[in-house]
């Protein structure tokens, strides 16, 4: 799915990435652990490409049309038309857009990409339905703005509902976690499982263990300045969860 | 990529129509407005008016306080008026020149019979003159009277005599003043009592001949208990020349009338270099003279190099209300001083202004308004909202509300507020699959939206489209 060698990266002068080694095959959940400031905000936007950061060496592969691409060149939108999602930790608000025209629009863009047809109003309304009723959301979260006057926990929401409605190949998800209620994180976890498949893969960015009681990753990685120090199944997280990380930081 | 890349729109209605046109000599003196009122066989009263309106104007200097930097227009090297020769005389539309019907259907705006969009009259105007206006016949068995100032003059003399120049008197201002003595064409309106209009009337302002200004003029009169739904929509050729467009539009509402004027307003607005484009300066005035009367503006201010307009409501009836809606978008040198003034005069008047203004590149974007409570407006409100909203670091924007109340059971309320598009929203868009160009023109419609919304439906379509085209790459 994606494979990432020697990333280097910087924002503002500064190094966070020093050499990502990461390979991710289709149908698998990978967990970024780590302490604050290790990196793993930095890895997530770095691979949906944002522009802020500057990748000085290493490479990006991603699966397109079952041959490994690099997408450092591509912009941030031809990512997502390939496939790649990134759940914000912050998600933005963008004032007087209807939010179920901009997700339409969304994914009739990425569908046209990828020779699929887009959806009139009505057949995306109908499209919706299920998906809405999975993530326990009302129907009136559609007609407010991207965002806008949300809560951090209906923001988290709606990029879950985003993520199923683009359904990608690889979603990454940037702390979604993060100040959610266990009622909130059941959801968020049901709304990654539905996703779940031999052919699309999850990278989950977390602080904490509690999501990974609701999502079972294949893999656990901890990062720690700029780079991956130890990898590991799911028990690593428990072990993470009990000693903390000073005993891997040396 | 940068943001900055894509916001060079082209401009897609810069063509010029080869036709044959009778000019007038260039310059301004008594003679020409002598000639222009004999050329349209005008009532020895309104030549009068003309006259007095030029030796007025004579006597001023053009308004200097607007936040507009240019040089000082030469007003002797303009022609002021130009119109396509007529073929032959015109019986109806299908004999206009079809040279003429096809620079106007290249424009969107079919005017024949079997293409003509229905459910709305258009009237166009090309350069001085008008040359044809639809559904003319279907209104008037309703009463409705739609056609060219040229024409009321001649057939409903009275009506234009008793309200011609009532709302924007010819001493108003050096750009009124200019416009009272050379006005060529525009349109006329009359909606009589008791009828609420049922097809939007329109008109369709084309500038074409070269250093030619446009003086248009437009009335329109609500009579009792009337209703009407009006849209604007203008452009002109891509030139590197300055012109001059200087209209002015009167709307009179009667008791309970109401009038909707809605603007589209795609001038030519010069190259990136900022040469050439037109500068627009426009008085527009509305009176709410009738009792609960009401008035409302809504403008999409996107082409022209200068942009002055401040199109105004004058609340004398008790219980009416006026309605300001304004996006006002500059890219490039474009630069805008536009805003609006609410004189609330009777009891229980109300006003609400929206306002929202995007400048891009170098432009520079001024709102600039007035709510002003007479003494006599008792339990006047008035809401204004003044939005800014900066794409790039080079342009700059500012707002000059002014308040002045003279009764004090007034509620008068001000919110002003300026953002900028920021990396982050548009990486987040981008991160769903709209590429930038898409990215900018959402975050710019839904800063908008409040506008667009007050807008006629086609009308928001084309508006929404129009703010894409402006802010898209040129290069696409």
């Amino acid at each position: 799915m994606i494979e990432i060698k020697n990333l280097h990266a910087k924002v503002e002068g500064n190094e966070i990435l020093k050499g990502i080694e990461l390979t991710i095959n289709p149908g698998e959940i990978h967990a970024i652990m780590g302490p604050n400031g290790s990196g793993k905000s930095t890895l997530a936007k770095v691979i949906a490409g944002h522009p802020s950061y500057e990748v000085t060496a290493g490479e990006i592969n991603f699966d397109i049309n079952g041959k490994m691409v690099s997408i450092l060149e591509q912009e941030p939108y031809e990512r997502a038309k390939e496939g790649i999602f990134l759940g914000f930790q912050y998600p933005i608000e963008i004032p007087g857009v209807n939010n179920v025209g901009f997700l339409r629009e969304a994914f009739n863009s990425i569908c046209t990409h990828q020779g699929a047809k887009g959806m009139d109003q009505k057949e995306f309304k109908e499209f919706l339905k299920p998906k809405l009723e999975l993530l326990e959301i009302d129907d009136s979260f559609l007609d407010r703005s991207v965002n806008e006057g949300f809560s951090g926990g209906e923001k988290k929401k709606n990029e879950i509902l985003q993520m199923v409605v683009l359904n990608p190949k690889l979603s990454i998800l940037d702390e979604t976690d993060s100040g959610l209620d266990s009622d909130a994180l059941k959801i968020v976890a049901k709304g990654v499982n539905s996703l779940k498949s031999k052919y699309t893969s999850t990278i989950l960015v977390t602080h904490y263990q509690r999501l990974l009681n609701y999502i079972q990753p294949d893999f656990i990685h901890v990062l720690h300045d700029g780079k991956i120090i130890k990898s590991g199944g799911k028990e690593l997280a428990l072990e993470l969860e009990a000693k903390g990380y000073d005993w891997l930081i040396k | 990529m940068s943001t900055k890349d894509y916001l060079d729109g082209e401009y897609k209605y810069g063509f010029y129509t080869d036709i044959e046109t009778e000019d007038f000599p260039k310059g301004i003196n008594e003679d020409i407005v002598r000639l222009i009122s004999k050329k349209k066989n005008e009532p020895q009263w309104l030549l009068d008016y003309r006259l007095k309106a030029f030796k007025y104007w004579l006597t001023l200097t053009p308004p200097s306080w607007a936040h507009l930097n240019f040089p000082d227009i030469d007003f002797q090297n303009i022609y002021y008026h130009a119109a396509p020769k007529p073929k032959q005389k015109l019986e109806s539309i299908d004999d206009v020149d079809p040279e003429l019907i096809a620079t106007f259907e290249k424009l969107g705006i079919p005017l024949t019979e079997q293409k003509r969009i229905s459910g709305v009259a258009v009237d166009a105007v090309f350069d001085s003159v008008s040359v044809g206006t639809t559904h003319q016949k279907e209104l008037e068995e309703i009463g409705v009277i739609f056609c060219s100032i040229s024409e009321a003059i001649e057939k409903y003399p009275e009506l234009i005599k008793k309200y011609l120049g009532t709302v924007v008197p010819h001493t108003d201002n050096f750009y009124a003043a200019l416009n009272s003595a050379v006005f060529s064409d525009g349109s006329f309106v009359y909606i009589p009592k008791g009828v609420k209009c049922p097809i939007d009337l329109s008109t369709y302002f084309r500038i074409n001949a070269k250093e030619t200004g446009q003086f248009e003029r437009t009335l329109v009169v609500a009579d009792v208990d009337s209703y009407v739904n009006y849209l604007e929509g203008c452009t002109a050729p891509e030139r590197p020349e300055n012109q001059l467009h200087a209209a002015i539009v009167e709307l009179i509402a009667l008791d309970n009338a109401e009038i909707k004027y809605s603007t589209v307003q795609n001038w030519y607005a010069g190259n990136k270099e900022g040469k050439g484009g037109i500068y627009n300066f426009v008085t527009k005035r509305g009176n709410c003279e009738g009792i609960n009367s009401k008035i409302s503006w809504t403008q999409v201010e996107a082409g022209s190099a200068i942009t002055w307009k401040y199109p105004s409501c004058i609340l004398k009836g008790d219980n009416s209300q006026g309605k300001f809606f304004s996006v006002a978008l500059t890219n490039n040198h474009m630069q805008a001083d536009t805003g609006t003034k609410m004189i609330h005069i009777g009891k229980n008047t109300k006003s609400t202004i929206i306002s929202k203004g995007i400048s891009a590149d170098k432009s520079s974007n001024v709102y600039r308004g007035l709510v002003k409570i007479n003494p006599s407006a008792t339990n006047a409100r008035n809401y204004s909202q003044c939005d800014s909203m900066l794409v790039g670091d080079q342009c700059g924007a500012n707002t000059y509300p002014y308040i002045d109340v003279k009764n004090d059971t007034a509620t008068v309320e001000h919110e002003a507020t300026t953002s900028k598009i920021n990396e982050d929203q548009l990486f987040y868009l981008q991160s769903r699959g709209l590429d930038m160009e898409k990215c900018i023109s959402i975050i710019v419609s839904g800063f908008c939206s409040d506008v667009f919304k007050e807008l006629p439906l086609e009308f928001s379509v084309e508006a929404v489209k129009l703010i894409e085209m402006k802010l898209e790459n040129s290069v696409g």
